[in-house]
């Protein structure tokens, strides 16, 4: 006989915060793409999409029910399994990154206390690079198994573009890291949210700056669009993709916009941390849940405005050329990175050492 | 039989049945994923022994960056079995018995080891968590990691003048 001790109330905590935030980044992934349109049409000085509802805020719905309605091809000389395996792993390798992200401190549900992230675990920023490194497959398997020139180009030219950057944006967080002496999400907010603690921009400027653009280049955005360069490569990767599987490349781009706006929140805006408030003192007038919603509703205005950043500067800035790609990423990017690391080491000695000489 | 066992066996299961897939598959695409597979199910076994950063690093490093590059060749040289040179018989034989001799001389380097009557400690020991590895590098280990450090760096400086070229 099989005795499974397992806390049945733990589980079904989890399993709820789990469906919570995954429906939650879903209905952000779909409005960015209503929002993408509206800044597009503001920036280009045009309406955007107006018919379906007031203010056109149906028009994600019709679009997901033309997606599910359109037919849905498999090429004939393509790989059937893997064809379908890569829009799938993109998919989860965009949502799993919402496991390590602190959405708010505590709520108090039934005299439970609930903390507001899926897993705590101390190597949570790695983990968040463990899972970008995996997204690197849906791009290239969907891309190989297409059976198509573009598609393999186009895959080719995303992965070795996410490589290249992961280094930068990897060696740009070392540089927090020293600070916080913490990989731990978690522990990194409660230190900007603690009384007299600063966000860690002020201290880290500049690594904020080289992570900004590295988050752009591994979410395949403008400036970086290079894998689905429409005027070199017809449509990129997801070229002979039709129906959900081309929806579930589509949304994965959103939703890995979402995921990095939440991080760069989180890493260097504070996180949940209501800015100019006093959270503990806060938490004594009002309750904890109260304050676990407006410590959520913070989290999500800053991530709001990052995923506006992101569509402002698509709709501004021209696409990179593939060799200046590279060249910003390796030869600019990643001396800056070191470069902001040393230097930060050396504060971080001086600090704690004093000044030796 | 506990969660953790449970556990152990499933992703015993997926490791072994991972490395078989690799070399028994016709497509080395599926060659790379199954590789890929059985690396995650290493990580499973480490995170069991509460090695998380090692876990973690396998991952980034192994499944993330250097099957990427295997996927890269493979797929640009868009091996399959149609175009793949077929080998001698007697080569097969011969790679076969170089397999097995060399897992003779595995198993019997390992039967007389001294760390083979000590148990793993499973979920138990903190020596894998991220502090702990730390300090233990940058203590007892310092020199050993800071002359592979060098290493790296002159694969780096190597790497930066064939790019300059």
């Amino acid at each position: 006989m099989i005795q499974l001790a397992i806390d049945l109330a733990f589980v079904l905590e989890k399993a709820i915060l789990i469906g919570g935030i995954i429906s939650v980044s879903l209905l952000v992934a779909m409005y960015s793409t209503w929002a993408e349109r509206k800044v597009a049409g503001f920036m280009q000085d045009r309406l955007g999409p107006n018919r379906a509802g007031p203010f056109g805020l149906f028009q994600p719905l019709a679009d997901g029910l033309k997606l599910f309605m359109k037919e849905e091809i498999i090429p004939n000389a393509s790989n059937k399994f893997l064809f379908i395996l890569g829009p799938g792993l993109a998919m989860m390798t965009a949502m799993m990154t919402s496991a390590v992200i602190p959405w708010g401190k505590q709520i108090e549900i039934f005299g439970r206390t609930v903390d507001l992230q899926i897993a705590d675990i101390n190597i949570g920023i790695l983990y968040i690079f463990a899972v970008l490194s995996m997204g690197v497959y849906g791009i290239m398997i969907g891309g190989w198994a297409s059976n198509n020139k573009f598609s393999l180009l186009a895959a080719l030219r995303g992965a070795s573009q996410m490589i290249s950057y992961e280094l930068a944006m990897g060696l740009s967080i070392i540089a927090l890291l020293m600070l916080t002496g913490s990989l731990s999400l978690k522990t990194i907010v409660e230190l900007q949210s603690a009384s007299g603690g600063w966000w860690n921009i002020v201290y880290q400027p500049l690594g904020f700056l080289i992570f900004i653009v590295c988050a752009f280049a591994e979410c395949n955005r403008t400036p970086f669009d290079l894998p689905e360069a429409e005027n070199e490569l017809n449509f990129g990767y997801h070229q002979e993709y039709s129906s959900m599987k081309l929806g579930f490349y589509l949304f994965a781009e959103y939703i890995n916009m979402f995921m990095s706006s939440v991080l760069m929140a989180t890493l260097y805006f504070g996180g949940y941390d209501i800015p100019f408030v006093n959270d503990a003192s806060l938490i004594e007038s009002m309750g904890m849940n109260m304050v676990a919603v407006l410590q959520g509703l913070s989290l999500f205005l800053k991530a709001a405005f990052f995923i506006f950043v992101f569509m402002w500067v698509r709709w501004t800035i021209p696409r990179f050329r593939y060799d200046q790609l590279m060249h910003l990423g390796w030869k600019v990017m990643i001396p800056l990175a070191l470069i902001n690391m040393l230097i930060t080491a050396i504060v971080v000695l001086v600090r704690e050492n004093g000044w030796p000489f | 039989m506990n969660i953790t066992e449970i556990l152990f066996w499933l992703l015993t299961a997926v490791a072994l049945g991972g490395a078989l897939l690799v070399v028994t598959s016709k497509n080395p695409v599926y060659s790379v994923l199954a590789l890929i597979a059985t690396f995650f199910a290493l990580s499973g076994h480490y995170i069991l022994l509460n090695a998380q950063f090692l876990a973690v690093v396998n991952l980034i490093v192994y499944a993330g960056a250097i099957m990427v590059l295997f996927l890269f060749v493979i797929m640009l040289m868009n091996l399959n079995t149609e175009t793949e040179p077929q080998k001698n018989k007697w080569l097969k034989l011969a790679g076969t018995i170089a397999g097995g001799c060399f897992l003779l001389v595995l198993v019997a380097a390992l039967r007389d080891a001294d760390s083979k009557s000590t148990m793993a400690l499973v979920g138990s020991g903190d020596t894998g968590l991220i502090q702990n590895l730390g300090k233990a590098l940058f203590n007892e280990y310092v020199i050993p990691f800071e002359i592979s450090s060098v290493l790296f760096l002159s694969a780096m400086v190597g790497a930066v003048v064939l790019g300059k070229k």
